[in-house]
């Protein structure tokens, strides 16, 4: 008896380890390296295979995770991190001060690297001790923390990185609780566990498998007939559909990034040729003639959080003086006839994306009312964004997957000729404002210095803020210990099937 | 007949050349520059001079045509930028899946399009006749990807009897991967089976009212032996230049019925390399897939010699 007792625990327990967990994901993520990558959904296969420096949690605060604590230099122009003991690459090697040094090089240098502007005011890395090292600045640098929990702190075996070269992305070799199996283009990503990892008392699966199912319905399909565990990016459309099915749950989280309307007020001629990007009255007007809250129910079926910033209200970095403006279409009449424009033609650049299609078609008809005949511009998001970058529009439906410090999703689009500055907005107090923001690690402060940079750019308009979209993740009922963080990613400590 | 071969593959070769000339015409006539849409959302300036120094995408374009199709005759057709593996790679990890995928559908289309195309000419102005033509007709004028997802919905979902979609190999397991190829290419099947049928209807109209088979009639024989003996050998010549020129379609990738069953095939292959701009891949599969169309046709031409006794003479 005492053997069939032992005999169906040893079948139950070598079942439990047995275990796979599939992911249905949005897209195929493109390569995975970290210097190299550049997509979103790459970084929800990274949470499984590279640990990073630094991790987030729920409410965005900046938690251990290869590194164990960080200590700034007075002048703050260093920051000094202590590392976890123990911990092995997929291949063997060792975790230490050297390895770290040379992934930020690395990503600092590579030809071709994707986090050389993320990295930018680290100048060198010393190795101190072999679990301490210590980032030498060119300024301080208050972002650089947050940095450091994204694809800019993952760390790969420097033996097989220097190995591979630029081929490291085809096999990957990190330190995370599942290691590389295999790929097959646009089918799946296989991981299986890695047997030492640090923290393998969180891991309990012995397999993970993502696959890249572009259509949502399809996706979901999946998941209703039992082949996949968990999809990301369910559609705001089928929510209701699988709430009433107590074999599956749904969670939502705001996003760190926004959806928006850049508006051209000085990226080319363009910008000063129509009313919208020249007078800031006219930008006045369309906002004023937007009502968020109704956006978000007809375009995204209710599955945003409406904003004005480019922070969700919930953020603490959100600035409070300056709340949701609601909708007042008498003033925006007011407006657009001080400007001698009572009824200004705007060209609205819209991707493809249904999503996008059904934001442009609600704004047409909202800002109809107050005398804006907007023309919506179809273009298939690669040409946009050529498009975008050479000042050919006047406005644009753009989103943006953000970043969990507010400087990274401020400084790039609205800093002066920053990458991704489509609207060609330049001010020099502003800029000023962002230098600042990044010279000051006090949040309280920061937050304060936000509020001014609110001012100016609520002022100004060159991007009219609408809403964050909200993350759907649906999966079966049985999957337990998903963490809900904002920045998007599935990781897979704790993550269990009951 | 080897005169006959060696004049076709002689063709073949300004053909391939002319269009491998088009392939890279047509594809720089896309709006959007391709370094930009691979730098990702970044757009890191010196991400994106890497990436056009990397690709040759800052040199004119008689030299970015030579170099492809220099490494094209040394048998390197490139690498994606995008996923950073050899075209020839990607190629030979696809061909079978829509190998399979297509011979597959071509069965299916066959079997069906064949056998309703016979009854509906044999039986013509009668119930099977119009059956016939409105099963040509649903197959025809219903979108793939609204069937795909019907399927899905209800064999997958509904009675859970296949994978909503997905690929295993069949050297994996052979029972799972038909289950998971059998809707697809009933998908694809079924709107060739309707063009097939219909040719073959009127190709069977055609020969059936001719002398001979009046004359094998007068002969006694049985109209089994008049119709698949006698009638339909000759009926089948169009039908197997639909049959290669279908195939040769199919092999360019089902486009929209891969991305509904996730099949990771060529169309799906295609698609997402132009949307990324990621030329070399779309350049290597559509050189890749055009000879393969070539060397299709010219197996049906091939085929036409065994089909018809004349011809050999």
């Amino acid at each position: 008896m005492r053997w069939l007792v032992l005999a169906a625990a040893a079948a139950l327990a070598s079942a439990a380890h047995s275990q796979t967990l599939r992911i249905g994901l949005a897209e195929d993520p493109d390569i995975l390296d970290p210097t190299m990558a550049r997509t979103f959904v790459g970084r929800i296969v990274f949470a499984g295979l590279c640990d990073k420096l630094f991790d987030l949690d729920e409410k965005l605060n900046i938690v251990p995770q290869l590194a164990t604590s960080s200590q700034w230099s007075p002048d703050n122009k260093a920051l000094t991190l202590k590392l976890r003991s123990g911990v092995t690459f997929h291949d063997g090697e060792k975790f230490d001060a050297a390895a770290v040094k040379y992934n930020l090089e690395r990503h600092k240098n590579m030809k071709g690297s994707s986090r050389r502007t993320e990295l930018a005011p680290v100048t060198s890395i010393d190795v101190v001790d072999p679990l301490t090292v210590r980032l030498n600045l060119s300024a301080p640098f208050a972002p650089l923390l947050t940095v450091l929990t994204d694809r800019a702190g993952m760390m790969m075996s420097p033996k097989a990185a220097q190995a591979e070269g630029e081929k490291f992305g085809a096999k990957p070799v990190c330190s995370g609780p599942f290691r590389f199996v295999e790929r097959v283009a646009q089918d799946r990503i296989v991981l299986e566990r890695f047997a030492n990892y640090w923290n393998k008392g969180e891991i309990h699966f012995d397999r993970v498998i993502y696959q890249p199912i572009v259509d949502s319905t399809v996706r979901l399909a999946n998941l209703r007939s039992g082949q996949l565990d968990f999809i990301e990016r369910l559609a705001g459309s089928d929510v209701a559909g699988l709430k009433s099915d107590s074999r599956f749950k749904i969670d939502r989280i705001v996003e760190i990034g926004y959806q928006g309307i850049t508006i051209n007020t000085g990226k080319s001629e363009l910008g000063q040729k129509n009313p919208l990007g020249r007078d800031p009255r006219v930008r006045e007007a369309f906002e004023l003639s937007l009502d968020r809250r109704a956006l978000v129910q007809v375009a995204m079926d209710g599955e945003a959080q409406p904003g004005n910033q480019w922070v969700a209200p919930s953020n603490r970095y959100y600035a409070k003086s300056f709340p949701i403006p609601k909708r007042d279409v008498a003033k925006a009449k007011a407006l657009l006839a001080a400007a001698g424009t009572p009824n200004p033609t705007v060209t609205l650049m819209t991707p493809t994306t249904s999503d996008a299609q059904r934001i442009a078609q609600v704004v047409q008809a909202m800002t109809k009312e107050a005398g804006f005949d907007v023309r919506i511009q179809s273009t298939e998001f690669s040409t946009s964004l050529d498009l975008a970058d050479k000042g050919q529009f006047e406005a644009y439906v753009l989103a943006w997957s953000g970043r969990a410090d507010p400087d990274g999703n401020l400084q790039i689009h609205l800093g002066c000729k920053a990458p991704l500055d489509y609207s060609g907005y330049c001010n020099a107090e502003v800029d000023e404002l962002i230098s600042r923001e990044r010279a000051t690690l006090d949040a309280a402060s920061r937050a304060k210095i936000f509020e001014q940079i609110a001012a100016h750019i609520e002022k100004d308009r060159p991007i009219v803020y609408l809403f964050h979209r909200h993350w759907l993740w649906a999966h079966t009922a049985k999957l337990t210990g998903l963490r809900t963080v904002p920045d998007g990613m599935v990781r897979l400590q704790g993550l269990q099937m009951k | 007949m080897l005169n006959y071969l060696l004049q076709r593959l002689a063709t073949m070769v300004p053909t391939l050349f002319f269009v491998s000339v088009l392939i890279f015409g047509l594809q720089q006539l896309l709006p959007g520059d391709p370094a930009i849409a691979l730098a990702g959302e970044e757009r890191d300036p010196a991400a994106i001079a890497y990436l056009r120094a990397k690709f040759h995408l800052d040199e004119p374009l008689p030299m970015r045509y030579w170099y492809w199709a220099s490494g094209v005759l040394h048998g390197d057709l490139g690498e994606s930028v995008r996923i950073q593996r050899p075209v020839s790679d990607l190629i030979v990890e696809k061909l079978p899946v829509t190998l399979e995928l297509a011979s597959l559908a071509i069965l299916i289309a066959l079997a069906i399009g064949l056998t309703a195309g016979v009854i509906s000419a044999v039986k013509r102005d009668t119930a099977w006749d119009y059956a016939a033509n409105v099963f040509a007709l649903w197959g025809l004028s219903t979108p793939n990807f609204w069937l795909g997802i019907l399927l899905i919905l209800f064999f997958a979902v509904h009675l859970g009897w296949l994978p909503a979609s997905g690929y295993v190999s069949p050297f994996e397991d052979l029972r799972a991967n038909l289950a998971a190829m059998i809707m697809p290419a009933f998908v694809l099947g079924n709107a060739f089976a309707a063009v097939l049928m219909r040719h073959t209807r009127s190709a069977m109209l055609q020969v059936l009212s001719s002398d001979y088979v009046r004359t094998a009639r007068a002969k006694g024989l049985d109209e089994r032996t008049v119709v698949l003996k006698h009638a339909l050998r000759n009926a089948l010549i169009p039908v197997i230049t639909l049959g290669a020129l279908g195939l040769g379609d199919l092999l360019g990738g089902a486009v929209l019925t891969e991305q509904v069953f996730s099949i990771p095939g060529f169309g799906k292959l295609i698609v997402d390399a132009v949307f990324n701009r990621d030329y070399s891949v779309v350049q290597g599969v559509v050189l890749f897939t055009a000879t393969m169309y070539l060397a299709l046709n010219l197996l049906a031409d091939l085929a036409y010699f065994l089909v018809n006794p004349r011809l050999r003479h």
